[in-house]
């Protein structure tokens, strides 16, 4: 099957070998007729609209700006509704480092986020912490604290590559499945029971 | 200089004088209060301006190193070292009586090296949390992760701050005081929050709609540049320049690149400085039309971003061409710039002068004399000139309430002193008055550009400059104006090829400092305004 989004055409994905395997692994099981085309129009709709946090910490977000007026323009794709608030929000954007301080924010605004939700790690700092890697205050990389779906490389990525991050994300929602079978969703859960937030009653 | 040092030696027999590229008294904690009292209310020292406080951890001793600057009296730079040797419960005297923007200094000084100040009335940690372990930058800090572990449970939060008190018999007791009363209702701004400019985060005592007390709260971005600056070679710490004020990625690269040089006796080529100040002042050109976006964004006038970020999109491209990325450049390097002009850069840089005039027009037009525009700007957030120079207010913001304090004029660099160009002064001091200030900045620096592209020698853009790079013994100061303001660096080298210590006076962490002192007593919606306009760059302030 080939996934593909935005008009995109399908050899100019760089990665499509990912997303074959995903795909796999999704249908090992078959698929429902009747559920499987509930999926594909869930899929369809979700895909297509895509709100981004206003979510930024440092330079990274910058260029998140670019990305939203006119020469990057993501109106052009149906993201250019930046929610301040998470609840209204389907994504994340972590562009910028995360440090301890913003450790336990950062995780309660994804905690906050509304279900389904995303996150894309922007820029090296979020991805491991880059060029502070080796500093006493920085958390290395957002990976150990919350599940990340798409890494954009950059110190700080151009919007180019952000624009082809957040596609890759809307090619991974296109394929997800909602109903039955091993998804998305469960795999987030277990991350979620495996790191829990301290000084939450998890009883 | 040398009078003011024999006026300070017969008031002071007991300090000590070392000359550098500012001159640096040496006196003991005892009298410290006394001569800072003196620099600062003398008429022939009037010493009313504190860049920064440096903290020092010299192996054997603790200590600080002050930087003044006379507003009054040519504006000449002396530094103060002041110094204790008990590591275990290190104290000295705060001068937070005597200049407002130290107590926030101090604090910072507090977290960094655990040094108490002596009637501070707030010595909270700054950018760190209530029980981090150890103090990081002193030389045996344990950076440990186990010791300070990241985690996702919430900070400590506590409504006292602590402070240390002499009393009349010089005993110096210790006091816990509210920050807030337990009837004040506090609202809490940020740190995720659209019109802070990034993480910062402001506990705000609200009386309806009035506000009557802030109480900022930062180290939401902190990375500790200053730390690992002391592990890198000289030409590894610049890249680090970039991501302090991205937007004045050029200016701070331009700074510490002057501090080196100096240090090492480099000489560059007027090529290369007409290359940097070009590339400066195209920086500030872009920094000011960002700020103009996000501000009349924060107020509400969204479509502005795009015509002002139209502006800032073609200086990027020219930037992208010669430098090779649209941010964190990384193009000025010791001895000079990291590579040569792109074959187009005059043709493109005189295509942007010649849109400039129009767009600023379009500006005006659009958003200055709009009737919104004018009641929510101006006669907010009022800052007198007496206030921004005891706040260091300096940069655009610090020139709106009519303190000339561009370093470019006062204390010229590079070639500065050739140019012709204005310093932009406005007396109002409002928010108003601080959105004008940029708009004719981006005019002056226009004139700037205009006058340099024609006239870039030739020559080569980079001196030879030994890979490993060493400094001899000594310490050094330097100043460039950024964006946002004066932009200070102090290096001490131990004469190895890493920097013993390289402290960073950033603009932008008074401008936060002052935030509580302009919002008192005006409504809560005009926070957005006043902080906008003030434009602060987080990670600037944290580091």
């Amino acid at each position: 099957m080939e996934v593909t989004t935005k008009s995109m055409p399908y050899d100019a994905w760089k990665d499509n070998e990912y997303i074959e395997n995903l795909v796999k692994e999704l249908q090992e099981s078959g698929t429902n007729v009747i559920v499987g085309s509930f999926d594909k129009l869930i899929n369809w709709g979700r895909s297509n609209s895509i709100w981004p946090l206003t979510f930024a910490t440092s330079c990274c977000g910058i260029e998140f700006v670019s990305l939203g007026a006119a020469r990057f323009d993501m109106a052009r794709f149906g993201w250019e509704v930046a929610r301040s608030s998470p609840r209204q929000a389907d994504f994340m954007m972590v562009a910028g480092t995360i440090v301890n301080r913003m450790v336990p924010v950062f995780r309660r605004l994804y905690d906050q986020l509304a279900e389904p939700k995303y996150v894309i790690a922007c820029g090296s700092c979020a991805i491991s912490g880059g060029p502070f890697n080796k500093s006493y205050h920085v958390a290395k990389g957002i990976e150990d604290i919350v599940p990340v779906d798409v890494f954009v490389p950059g110190c700080p990525p151009r919007p180019e590559a952000m624009i082809y991050g957040i596609m890759q994300l809307s090619r991974k929602i296109k394929v997800e499945r909602f109903f039955g079978g091993v998804n998305r969703q469960q795999k987030q859960e277990d991350f979620l029971k495996s790191h829990p937030v301290q000084d939450v009653d998890q009883g | 200089m040398a009078e003011i040092q024999e006026k300070i030696a017969k008031l002071f027999p007991q300090a000590t004088f070392e000359q550098g590229d500012v001159l640096r008294i040496c006196i003991p904690d005892a009298q410290w209060h006394d001569l800072a009292s003196a620099l600062r209310h003398d008429p022939d020292l009037n010493y009313d301006y504190m860049i920064t406080i440096a903290g020092m951890d010299w192996r054997t001793s603790l200590g600080c190193v002050y930087f003044l600057q006379s507003t009054t009296r040519g504006n000449d730079v002396i530094s103060v070292k002041v110094e204790t040797t008990d590591r275990e419960n290190p104290m000295l005297h705060s001068v937070a009586d005597l200049w407002a923007v130290a107590t926030l200094y101090e604090r910072e000084v507090y977290d960094f090296f655990g040094i108490i100040f002596i009637n501070n009335p707030d010595m909270r940690r700054l950018f760190l949390n209530i029980d981090w372990v150890g103090y990081p930058l002193r030389k045996d800090y344990d950076q440990d992760p186990a010791l300070n572990p990241i985690t996702t449970e919430s900070e400590r939060q506590s409504d006292f701050t602590q402070t240390w008190v002499e009393g009349p018999d010089g005993k110096v007791e210790k006091k816990e005081v509210r920050i807030f009363q337990p009837e004040e209702f506090v609202v809490n701004i940020g740190p995720q929050h659209p019109s802070t400019h990034g993480v910062l985060r402001f506990r705000t005592a609200v009386d309806g709609e009035i506000i009557k007390k802030i109480d900022v709260y930062m180290g939401y971005i902190h990375r500790g540049v200053e730390k690992l600056c002391e592990d890198l070679t000289y030409q590894q710490t610049l890249h680090y320049m970039d991501r302090l004020d991205y937007f004045s990625a050029h200016n701070y690269h331009h700074g510490l690149c002057r501090l080196i040089e100096r240090a090492a006796g480099i000489q560059i080529t007027r090529r290369a400085e007409v290359i940097r100040v070009m590339m400066d002042e195209l920086s500030r050109i872009a920094s000011h039309c960002l700020f103009m976006g996000t501000f009349c964004m924060d107020l509400g006038a969204t479509s502005m971003l795009f015509y002002t970020l139209r502006v800032r999109e073609m200086i990027l491209d020219i930037m992208e061409k010669t430098c090779g990325a649209r941010m964190t450049f990384n193009y000025d390097c010791i001895g000079g710039v990291m590579q040569d002009l792109a074959p187009d850069f005059q043709k493109d840089v005189k295509a942007l002068l010649a849109v400039i005039p129009a767009n600023i027009k379009e500006y005006n037009k659009v958003f200055v004399g709009n009737v919104i525009a004018k009641e929510r700007m101006v006669g907010v957030g009022y800052l007198s000139k007496e206030d921004a120079i005891d706040y260091a207010v300096t940069g655009p913001s610090g020139r709106a309430s009519g303190w000339s304090c561009d370093i470019r004029k006062i204390r010229p660099y590079s070639i500065y002193p050739e140019l012709d160009f204005e310093e932009v002064l406005m007396a109002e001091g409002d928010a108003m008055a601080r959105f004008k200030v940029r708009l004719r900045e981006i005019e002056e620096s226009a004139k700037i550009l205009a006058q340099l592209v024609d006239n870039i020698p030739e020559g080569e853009y980079c001196v030879k400059v030994p890979k490993m790079l060493k400094l001899p013994v000594g310490h050094w100061w330097e100043m460039v104006e950024g964006c946002r303001g004066v932009f200070g660096l102090y290096l001490e080298s131990d004469g190895t090829a890493k920097p013993y210590r390289l402290k960073i006076a950033p603009p932008c962490l008074p401008l936060a400092g002052v935030v509580d002192h302009i919002t008192e007593g005006m409504k809560i919606a005009d926070l957005i305004t006043i902080g906008g306009s003030l434009d602060y760059i987080i990670p600037d302030m944290d580091r």
